[in-house]
């Protein structure tokens, strides 16, 4: 169906990415569109919105340039990517093209990139416990393969570094299989590139990843497609390669920020400060392409970044992410403050798939109890804290004491932890183990009886 | 009737066309690969369409045929243990004929075609029969279903068959009509019954906080709302696991893939309470997902209602999760602002509100047209933006329904589950219900229950003073009242829904717990009189009993241990 049209000198309008234009046959929804700016330099673009006469083209970089003179083809096929093995060790920019000064990608298949939604009767159970070496994230909020569990952080913080641990260190325990990072940058700044780049190649893990890359002074446009793009060759690798994936996108609010643009220029109805109404399901469907399917040996695993607008957890990006995502890593600006690394806010972090991937045969049998505990007690040393700031220590009881010691110890001993510090879950239930011991028995309330009679000693 | 015509325009999940006839709501057949769609606007010529596939790489010019009819949902033996998407299409053979991933241009009946069902029938040749009587019985595996006369036909039984037939066989002649087991009926349009009433009888869920402090009835309507996280799903997958509702219809609507997995894993394998088959058995789940095409997300909560009003009409007691009804809405947002219609408050359709209560309006409990009793609950989760509940979908919401079960990110981030704040939740039912919790639970259970709502209103308060002041500067009583709405929160509201044990609570044994508790109050107060010191009462051993006693295999025996203790304990403190 590759039928390139004839060539129109028809654009009547231009605002903000999209060009208007009229034309004569008849051109599919989403169908890819080149255009020739008067300068000779090409662009392209896909089509929004079709009818008899006139379509809307939305130009991937950006439309600054481009005047009414401007000829436009209909390429006759929506957006394809080609994708191959060899992608592994790969840098591309945010459009797909090499980066690193290598060949094209010579594809063994070519992949529409918005992919279509795995059937739900097909998916598979997520439930292998993924263990980062990160006691907030394996002690308290697990993940598993096939999980799509994003950070949210705020401007400043260190989840790029978080990010390059977990990939880092990363395993599903006893098993050796493919590994392969698919990392996706959308609108990060040249800084962080080369922090990226730089931990890549200390690390060795560039060969084992595929990198697309969509700068802070690329056009905004084109980070509606890079996601995809790495998304779709994640799907290859994962459900044709048998690979286990793990792709992180960063950033996803700067994804976000170009949806407004494009929607603001079609001056459609704004939905919540001005984000588009469909941005749920427009970011459903990048997240919900995380999983497993029965049968396959693959799975994907999703870790977004968002930087949320002002530390705002109730802002649109991660409203929206949070309700699609099954769960998320919070980072707190007060823990970073304190100089504590990796600064994760647990109270408001959470994994929903946690319970299928914890437990005997998967991590150990007292781990939901542990963590449900340490959970409650921080939580009420924390509020504690807040009650000593004007009642002073003094006024509290011997166990309200504890447990506002317990804040303290948890921060220190759980959440802190090296950038190079590597702990298995053995580690983190027995560092667990150590400071519930100095909690009375009876502020130990939701962990089962037999487990703490093996497990503390205590009777 | 049908008509050909031609695509003008297409955006998204939105197309025109042109010279197809349409009325209202017709369903057509859009492009080369005749995606389903349905007419939702008519202009003149012009029918704009939500088409219930991706439409990438549908083009202007490409046919599309009215196929004259709505909507429709097919009824009939085999719905139970169905997995559909939003459109009635079993995902199960969507799968065998697309593989893994869903394509398009597939249409697939919600029936199966070829299976054959054992019919018996109910009434004789000569027997006259009218709308909704039943005629006959088919084993839907373990549950019984009634097959029923079609609205629409009555009169007398010509003709009648026992024996073994597929869906769309003839088992019947009635008045001059051929009647099938399969009927249709359109997703918009309420099921007609015989009468409603007052629904009295509570929906028992085996959730503490629910049965006894904020009750559905059965028929009633309930809404959950919560910001992301809160519990709103795993609070309905557990309505949909052990609520004595017979038959439960569940739809995911825009919401994860994941999520669907978890109940088509767990369903299959967890035993209904009273008769030990799997809860699949009598489960109708509608799965579409969040990435699934939004119009097929709009008809989803359509096609869950007419099912479970089908099983409703049998006699049964039907209970309908909807998860998310804000997905929903925000379909209908989508959908509107692509038709450029004026948007009302907050983009959604000046209509959402109108949409939202016809929904809720269908559940009931009722005298059906077979002259049977039957009920339909209904419990919709809301997603507020932010998990602000001032937005448009909440507010509509609860000005319909009567129950109210306030989800808490405060809560949540205590682990304190359910999240279901017990100072803003309410029911509307509980005055209703009251008596028949006297009859059949316990005479002093209302009453019981209202002391404990007054001590957690109590607490409030005195937090206010604590939050000043520190709880040293209380007096003794006051400390105490705190420890009783400590052991309230910590042993009565919060349950896990993951323990094996705490998952599900009969009504004997929440009302045990309660009554426990307010023994351990009784006796505190008069040892606080006695003049015993507060911490030795607070930190009575068999209170500690009593806090792990609800994650015992043996619970009900721990429980009377619990309270023996209690008697013993507080001998020694002078009561
Ligand atoms: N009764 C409960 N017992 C134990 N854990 C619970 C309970 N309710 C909720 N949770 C915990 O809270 C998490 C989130 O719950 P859930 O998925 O139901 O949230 P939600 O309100 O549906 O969120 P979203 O709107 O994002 O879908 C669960 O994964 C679980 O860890
Ligand atoms: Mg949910």
């Amino acid at each position: 169906m590759t039928n390139v049209s004839k060539e129109y000198k028809t654009v009547t309008e231009i605002a903000g990415p999209l060009i208007f234009v009229e034309k004569t046959e008849p051109v599919a929804y989403q169908e890819m569109v080149s255009v020739r700016l008067s300068d000779g330099s090409m662009r392209r673009g896909q089509v929004l919105d079709s009818s008899e006469k006139m379509v809307v083209v939305q130009i991937f970089e950006g439309t600054s340039g481009i005047d009414l003179d401007a000829s436009v083809r209909f390429l006759g096929d929506t957006m394809k990517m080609p994708v191959s093995k060899d992608m592994l060790g790969r840098i591309l920019t945010g459009a797909g093209d090499p980066l690193d000064g290598g060949p094209p990608i010579t594809p063994e298949k070519r992949l529409d990139i918005v992919g279509a939604a795995i059937n739900p009767w097909a998916r598979d159970n997520p439930e292998d416990f993924i263990q980062t070496g990160i006691s907030t994230i394996d002690g308290m909020n697990t993940l598993v393969r096939g999980q799509k569990l994003p950070i949210f952080s705020g401007s400043g913080l260190p989840h790029n570094e978080l990010a390059l641990q977990i990939a880092r260190q990363a395993k599903v325990r006893g098993e050796d299989e493919e590994f392969a990072v698919v990392f996706v940058a959308m609108g990060i700044t040249n800084e962080e590139k080369q922090t990226f780049m730089q931990e890549f190649e200390r690390t060795g893990a560039l060969k084992n990843a595929v990198v697309f890359l969509n700068l802070a002074d690329d056009p905004a446009i084109e980070r509606i497609v890079t996601p995809r793009l790495g998304l779709t060759t994640a799907e290859y690798m994962a459900f044709e390669l048998g690979m286990q994936v793990l792709v992180i996108m960063t950033d996803i609010t700067n994804y976000c920020e170009a949806l407004r643009q494009v929607g603001a220029a079609r001056e459609e109805v704004p939905g919540r400060r001005g984000y588009p109404g469909y941005m749920y399901t427009d970011l459903a469907q990048l997240y919900e392409r995380a999983g497993k399917i029965k049968g396959k040996k693959g799975s994907i695993t999703q870790i977004p970044i968002l930087s949320m607008p002002g530390d705002d957890i109730t802002h649109p990006i991660p409203d929206l992410s949070g309700y699609i995502t099954e769960g998320q890593i919070v980072m707190s600006r007060e823990l970073h403050r304190a100089g504590i690394y990796p600064p994760v806010n647990v109270s408001s972090s959470l994994s929903r798939l946690m319970g299928g991937g914890t437990g005997e045969g998967k991590t150990r049998e007292d781990h939901r109890g542990v963590s449900d505990q340490m959970y409650a007690a921080y939580a009420e040393g924390k509020d504690l804290r807040g009650l000593v700031a004007i009642v002073g220590k003094e006024s509290l009881s011997d166990k309200d004491r504890k447990l506002l010691d317990f804040a303290d110890i948890f921060e220190d001993r759980i959440v802190r932890q090296g950038f190079d510090e590597d702990r298995s879950i053995e580690d983190t239930l027995a560092i667990a183990w150590e400071i519930l011991g100095t909690l009375d028995a009876d502020q130990i309330t939701r962990i089962d009886r037999k487990h703490i009679e093996k497990y503390s000693g205590r009777v | 009737m049908s008509k050909e015509g031609v695509i003008y325009r297409v955006s998204g999940p939105v197309v025109i066309a042109t010279g197809i006839s349409a009325r209202m709501y017709d369903v057509v057949h859009v492009g080369e690969e005749q995606l389903m769609g349905e007419v939702i606007k008519i202009v003149g010529d012009y029918s704009t369409i939500q088409v219930y596939e991706d439409t990438s790489g549908v083009r202007p010019g490409e046919p599309v045929t009215n196929t004259g009819n709505p909507l429709v949902v097919e009824l009939g033996p085999g719905l139970l243990q169905s997995v559909y998407d939003g459109i009635q299409r079993p995902l199960p053979v969507l799968r065998e004929r697309q593989g893994d991933f869903i394509e398009r241009g597939v249409s697939v009946p919600g029936l199966d075609r070829e299976k054959k069902w054992d019919f018996k029938p109910t009434v004789k040749v000569g027997d006259t029969v009218s709308e909704g009587q039943t005629i006959g019985e088919v084993m839907e595996d373990t549950m019984l279903h009634k097959i029923m006369v079609p609205i629409g036909v009555e009169g007398k039984v010509e003709k009648i068959d026992k024996g073994s037939f597929t869906v769309e066989e003839t088992v019947a002649v009635i008045g001059g009509r051929n009647v099938t087991m399969m009927q249709k009926w359109p997703v918009r349009e309420p099921r007609p019954v015989r009468e409603k009433y007052l629904p009295d009888i509570p929906l028992i869920t085996g959730q503490r906080v629910l049965d006894t402090m904020f009750p559905l009835a059965k028929g009633g309507a309930a809404a959950i709302p919560g910001g992301f996280g809160t519990g709103k799903t795993v609070t309905q997958q557990q309505l949909a696991k052990w609520s004595d509702a017979e038959i439960v219809v569940y739809i995911g609507c825009g919401e994860r893939g994941n999520e669907m997995t978890e109940v088509l894993t767990e369903f299959p394998a967890l035993e209904d309470p009273k008769s030990g088959d799997p809860l699949m058995n009598r489960t109708v789940l509608i799965a579409n997902t969040s990435n699934m095409p939004v119009a097929a997300r709009e008809a989803s909560v359509y096609t869950g209602m007419t099912i479970a009003e089908y099983y409703r009409d049998m006699g049964y007691n039907v209970s309908l999760m909807a998860d998310s009804t804000s997905r929903w809405a925000e379909a209908m947002r989508e959908i509107s602002s692509r038709l450029e219609e004026m948007p009302g408050e907050e983009g959604y359709p000046a209509y959402l509100a109108g949409r939202l209560s016809e929904f809720y309006e269908r559940a009931c409990r009722a005298e059906t047209l077979g002259g049977d009793e039957g009920s339909i609950s209904v419990i919709g989760a809301v997603s507020p933006p932010g998990g602000d509940i001032s937005e448009p979908v909440s507010q509509n919401t609860l000005r319909i329904v009567r129950v109210f079960w306030a989800l808490d990110t405060k809560l949540r981030e205590r682990r304190h589950f359910p999240a279901i704040n017990w100072l803003t939740s309410y029911s509307l039912y509980d005055k209703q219900l009251r008596d028949w919790y006297a009859a059949n639970v316990a005479e002093d259970f209302p009453e019981l229950r209202e002391w404990a709502m007054i001590i957690l209103q109590r607490e409030s308060e005195l937090q206010e003073i604590v939050q000043l002041v520190g709880s040293d500067a209380l007096p003794d009583e006051q400390k105490i009242t705190l420890e009783i709405s400590r052991m309230i929160r910590e042993i009565f509201l919060q349950q896990n829904a993951y323990h094996p044990v705490d998952t599900y609570s009969p009504m004997e044994r929440q009302y045990a717990m309660l009554k426990l508790i307010r023994k351990y109050a009784d006796l505190a107060y008069k040892a606080v009189e006695a003049g015993a010191p507060v911490d030795r009462i607070a930190g009575v051993p068999a209170r500690q009993r009593f806090v792990r006693a609800k994650l015992e295999e043996n619970i009900d025996e721990e429980l009377e241990a619990v309270s023996r203790d209690l008697d013993a304990e507080f001998k020694e403190l002078g009561v």
